[in-house]
């Protein structure tokens, strides 16, 4: 017997494992270094940066349902967009009854009229996700082709029920005095109302967060991503937490519709459908169900499209498409992977 | 003869054959049977939707993918046609050119799509496509010193396609022989010659095969077909019929621009017509296109005048109007989805 035993070696992931791991977090961060070397003026570039953050927290807000609903469901709802516009159109209408509050120059009650916007928004639309679930998604289950059908069909339904409750012009929304203009910082300005969303944005990321990984429910949510099957098998009503899911995931649809409403300054119908071409971007960069993958894609797509808006106005768009396919060629399923190629 | 010219796939119900012999026999004789401009345009339309929508059921029905670029394909071949007519002048060498460059720039594409986004999921597929086709638009619409914008491009066809040119002065049942009447025959010949490869591709074994891989991809790639060239091949075959279908639109209204070829509005339409005429089968493209352009045309003024009756009552007019014939559209549309997956087609086949 020989005295040199054999001792176990720990391999421990090597630097680029490391890095590999770690890349998808760098992504944003050097996104906005390499806008500032494109740009060049650090105050064009605060300002810029600033309303990249916004945009893509308010389209993080509209495509965190959807990856959670896709996640647990295996649903995908091309009518997520409905949702974003009858958000918007509530809030409006919300906002306009609160005509009182909103001219008011007092930030309090403007804030408070925003508030009560998005609440009645939010349960507008969260109450239409229940219906929608029950009407027409549910008897659809398992079935990817029809699912896309028919929540096509559904957007159009709701699109042009919007036209029939709201007439068919686009409409004229007005942010509260206290929300509009702009605070100067050194030589950058940044608007109000942007840093209202990135709070917004910020806090809402955070609170899915906390709910996802350290509540019951959030790890009921997380199992049914895994597997469904088991979860049901363990007692609990997968049927019940899907609709829950699927009324949380319109209600941020409406939440995001209000804001980005308030942001644009004009409401259409088609709002949801347009602003869905990028949400769809975002989903699939950060990788289906992920709620991370999500978060780093709205800001990756935020950042690209207004550092582009500023350096070549016609790209702006391609360039995010450009984003996803060079997202996809580096990792196939998007960033963060959570639901296994079926 | 005939079994030969449909590919052995025969419609296999006698109401359905009826109605196919009567379509057919309408847009065989358009010209004849309803004098005047609309009807003839009407007509025409119907023929290329029918190239259009039966283009986009070998990727949906037969291939079990979800695209929402058709209309990108539908375009490019709009706007090779265009702009080759534009820049070459009015001759046929010029349509030929454009119809070339267009669907090889379409094949291109669909490839490229393909190859990048098919491997992963239906799902996937149809999300990149969305976007795709919406970058799309959105660039054709700014790159306006090429494409014309929003505006679009008008452009001169042919002399011998134009209603100024007369073959005969010879009037058969009262109609001109003129050279609109012979873009119509271009038009409908050439909807009838793709239409019939097309039927011919679906009942070939590559299209047995792309319907084993929309039934069950797992099983096809376990028999030893590679799932991902079929459906590849799939898309860039249904694209570049997309795109003849679009060189024939910009032939024969002699304007493109996105409202007519490019616009998610034209994508709907597609995609009713494929579900209420049925999915998985030619025959619901000529259906589906035939009906719903009908609809299209004259359903709205039916509309107008009942928006006209219910005048005074309390959101009914609103809801009959016109333009809200989307409305009543989609939901016909998410009906027939839960309740007639086969469309008027299947209904009509297994009746019998």
């Amino acid at each position: 017997m020989s005295e040199t035993a054999i001792r176990p070696r720990l391999v421990g992931p090597t630097a680029t494992e490391r890095l590999g791991k770690a890349a998808p977090l760098l992504l944003a961060p050097v996104l906005a270094l390499i806008g500032l070397a494109a740009i060049g003026n650090p105050s064009v570039w605060l300002t810029l940066t600033v309303a990249g953050l916004a945009m893509g927290l308010m389209i993080f807000i509209m495509a965190s349902g959807l990856t959670v609903v896709f996640g647990l469901m295996d649903v995908i709802n091309f009518g997520h967009g409905a949702f974003v516009s009858v958000g918007a159109f509530v809030g409006f209408t919300v906002l306009a009854w609160l005509s009182g509050w909103t001219q008011n120059p007092a930030v309090v009650l403007n804030l408070a009229a925003v508030f009560l916007a998005i609440l009645a928004s939010m349960a507008v639309t969260g109450a239409l996700g229940l219906a929608f679930e029950r009407v027409i998604v549910k008897p659809v289950y398992g079935h990817h082709l029809k699912q896309i059908l028919v929540t096509m069909g559904g957007l159009i339904v709701a699109q042009q029920l919007i036209h029939v409750i709201w007439g068919p012009d686009a409409i004229h929304v007005a942010r509260p005095p206290s929300l509009q203009g702009s605070f100067i910082v050194g030589e950058a300005a940044i608007e109000k109302y942007r840093m209202l969303a990135v709070a917004i944005g910020l806090v809402l990321f955070l609170a899915m967060r906390h709910v996802l990984r350290a509540t019951k429910l959030g790890l009921l949510v997380r199992a049914g991503v895994e597997n469904g099957e088991m979860v049901e098998a363990l007692g609990y009503r997968i049927n019940r937490l899907f609709l829950l899911v699927f009324m949380a995931g319109s209600a941020l649809a409406g939440l995001g519709g209000i804001m980005w409403g308030l942001y644009q300054e004009t409401i259409t119908a088609h709002m949801g459908s347009e602003i869905m071409v990028l949400v769809f971007v975002v989903v699939i960069i950060g990788g289906l169900g992920s709620i991370e993958g999500c978060f780093i894609g709205a800001l990756l797509v935020g950042l690209l499209a207004n550092y582009m808006a500023f350096l070549a106005p016609k790209a702006a768009l391609v360039s995010t498409i450009a984003l996803m396919v060079a997202i996809l060629m580096w990792r196939p399923q998007g960033l963060y992977p959570v639901v296994k190629a079926k | 003869m005939i079994n030969t010219l449909l590919s052995g796939d025969r419609p296999n119900s006698r109401p359905l054959a009826l109605l196919l012999i009567a379509i057919g026999l309408c847009l065989a004789f358009a010209p004849f049977l309803f004098p005047g401009t609309k009807p003839l345009d009407t007509a025409a339309r119907i023929c290329i939707f029918i190239v259009l929508v039966a283009s986009y059921d070998l990727l949906l029905g037969y291939t079990g993918i979800v695209s929402f670029a058709h209309t990108m394909f539908f375009g490019i071949g709009a706007y090779g046609v265009a702009l080759a007519l534009g820049s070459l002048g009015a001759s046929f060498l010029a349509i030929l050119v454009g119809v070339l460059a267009g669907t090889a720039l379409s094949c291109a594409l669909a490839l490229a799509i393909g190859l990048f986004s098919l491997r992963v999921k239906a799902i996937f597929f149809a999300m990149v496509t969305l976007a795709v086709a919406s970058a799309f638009a959105v660039l054709v619409s700014q790159l306006s010193f090429l494409t014309g914008g929003e505006d679009g491009l008008t452009y001169r066809i042919p002399r011998e396609l134009t209603p100024a040119f007369r073959l005969t002065d010879l009037r058969i049942f009262d109609v001109r022989i003129d050279g609109r009447l012979l873009a119509y025959y271009l038009v409908f010949f050439s909807a009838l010659a793709l239409f019939l490869v097309m039927l011919r591709i679906v009942n070939s074994p590559f299209g047995t095969t792309l319907k084993a891989v929309r039934d069950n991809a797992f099983r096809a790639e376990a028999i030893g077909y590679r799932v991902v060239r079929y459906r590849t091949t799939a898309t860039v075959l249904s694209a570049a019929m997309a795109s003849l279908a679009g060189a024939l639109l910009a032939i024969w209204i002699r304007y493109t621009g996105p409202a007519t070829t490019l616009s998610m509005e034209i994508m709907i339409d597609i995609l009713l017509m494929v579900v209420i005429g049925g999915m998985g089968t030619m025959y619901g493209a000529v259906i589906g296109a035939s009906l719903f352009i009908l609809a299209q045309t004259y359903l709205q003024s039916l509309m107008a005048s009942a928006e006209a009756a219910t005048r005074g009552l309390p959101l009914l007019p609103d809801l009959v109007a016109p333009e809200r014939w989307l409305l009543w559209l989609g939901t016909l549309f998410v009906l027939s989805v839960y309740f007639f997956p086969d469309g008027i087609v299947g209904r009509l086949r297994n009746r019998g």
